[in-house]
């Protein structure tokens, strides 16, 4: 029987990536997105990839979310927490809204996701929970208190979690992606993104596939030894 | 002029080892606190420190507290977010409220103090921020799925806002203590207790004083050019 993975973000970037690679190697998955409907319908069209709308912030939605994909799929037995935004500014100009938005679609996500697919991994003495971190929760972010401060959160999530799910068979990981090349890193000023590239030693952005077989070899059935850990897929742009 | 410098929750346990060091070095110390007024009262009158009580929580709270220590005070030059809390609980048993709770309580409170402050340091080209993180949130914890990702989260804070302060003189680091004896470990079990210090190389808990003394050597006048650290506090407990 093929294991049911759930990708939050799933429908396009670095997700999308992620969802399409579980799929190709026979896992059974579902993609969620937030809010842009015509990507996802995209997505879905292309891949076959089943799609579900809900926001990963939102503790009641991921409830109701989960419910829905466990009836249609089955258990969730991998869970890739993978969505993400920015709300970038320097702190004295950063609003109140700014740091909540940030810290709840990043981080709460984790908690209100994991918590609603925790109980059923544990029955079933499996579970892989992969969480998507970042570069710059590792090393800091010029205009980014908020999104570094959820994703170095993450990593402290995961560290916690892993010691908890060691014994009923759930490894939960952190993959910390440097810059990759998506829609959030093109958003990016020219200048400012070639700078990027020219500091990475690899010499060139990451692809999202980089990412997705990071992911891969993580939650596969004989990675049960790997877990607490944080994997940097950056090119080298940061080595600690 | 002596420096100002504002420990929030710094009434007892570790602040009050930081509020005191503080002050026996000639700085100017004002304490926030929340919850205990009758240990407020006797730290007030035994230190003869001025106590303010707020809730870092919460970012109006913040906003009105700053500026009663500004007009009674001046503007603070230095910030110790030392405040914390605890609810811990195996994961399948942790409900949203406790999420939340030590999330505001922990880091969003970070944003919130270090916002208040920020743009008075900015216009005095010289500040220090200091976070007191936790060797839990570099090395997790079992049912502290919540304290470790905050904690983690206030690593990844410091590290960005050590990024933007730099051109303004403003250092940012963190301090990440072990077990210190605290009011706290006086309500752990003694075989806990005793498991915890076995796992020290120094086989002891360490003291209010030392975090102080932690505390002293980054808001120094010296310590310029130390920004974005991490400075670990905890015996030889965790090394990485």
């Amino acid at each position: 029987m093929a294991r049911v993975a759930l990708v939050s973000g799933g429908t396009r970037g670095i997700g999308g990536a992620i969802a399409q690679s579980l799929h190709g190697n026979g896992y059974k998955v579902a993609a969620v997105y937030a809010r842009d409907d015509e990507a996802a319908e995209g997505f879905h069209k292309e891949t076959g990839i089943a799609v579900y709308k809900w926001d990963v912030g939102d503790f009641v939605q991921c409830q109701a979310g989960i419910a829905q994909v466990v009836s249609d799929l089955g258990p969730v037995e991998i869970l890739v927490n993978n969505a993400g935004i920015t709300r970038d500014a320097t702190l004295h100009r950063m609003a109140h809204e700014q740091w909540q938005a940030v810290l709840d679609t990043n981080l709460g996500s984790c908690f209100n996701m994991c918590r609603c697919v925790i109980d059923t991994m544990r029955d079933g003495g499996f579970g892989r929970i992969v969480n998507i971190g970042s570069i710059n929760g590792q090393a800091g972010q010029y205009g980014q208190v908020n999104y570094a401060a959820a994703k170095s959160g993450i990593h402290g999530f995961t560290k916690a979690l892993a010691q908890e799910g060691a014994k009923p068979g759930i490894t939960v990981n952190a993959v910390a992606p440097g810059y990759v090349d998506t829609d959030m890193v093109r958003a990016v000023p020219e200048p400012v993104l070639e700078k990027i590239v020219a500091s990475i030693p690899v010499g060139r952005l990451g692809r999202a596939s980089d990412i997705a077989r990071t992911v891969l070899f993580l939650v596969a059935d004989d990675a049960d030894f790997i877990t607490g850990s944080t994997i940097s897929v950056n090119g080298g742009h940061h080595m600690y | 002029m002596s420096r100002l410098a504002l420990v929030t929750g710094g009434t007892r346990g570790i602040g009050a080892g930081i509020a005191r060091a503080l002050k026996d070095a000639g700085y100017n110390v004002v304490v926030n606190y929340h919850s205990d007024d009758a240990v407020a009262d006797s730290f007030a009158a035994e230190s003869g420190l001025a106590v303010f009580k707020w809730d870092v929580g919460d970012f109006d709270a913040c906003r009105a507290g700053i500026e009663e220590v500004r007009t009674a005070h001046g503007p603070v030059d230095i910030l110790i977010n030392n405040a914390g809390t605890v609810a811990d609980a195996r994961f399948e048993n942790m409900d949203e409220a406790q999420w939340h709770r030590v999330i505001r309580v922990n880091l969003d409170s970070v944003f919130n103090m270090s916002q208040q402050v920020y743009g008075d340091m900015m216009a005095a080209k010289w500040g220090r921020i200091v976070n007191i993180g936790s060797m839990n949130g570099q090395a997790g914890q079992m049912n502290q799925v919540n304290y470790v990702a905050a904690k983690a989260g206030m690593h990844g804070f410091t590290k960005a806002l050590a990024q933007e302060g730099a051109k303004h003189g403003i250092t940012v680091n963190t301090v990440a203590p072990g077990y210190v004896d605290t009011y706290l470990m006086r309500e752990m079990p003694e075989r806990i207790l005793n498991k915890i210090v076995d796992k020290s190389p120094i086989h002891r808990l360490g003291t209010e004083d030392e975090v102080g003394h932690a505390v002293l050597y980054l808001v120094d006048e010296k310590a310029a050019w130390t920004t974005g650290a991490t400075l670990t506090v905890n015996g030889g407990t965790h090394m990485y």
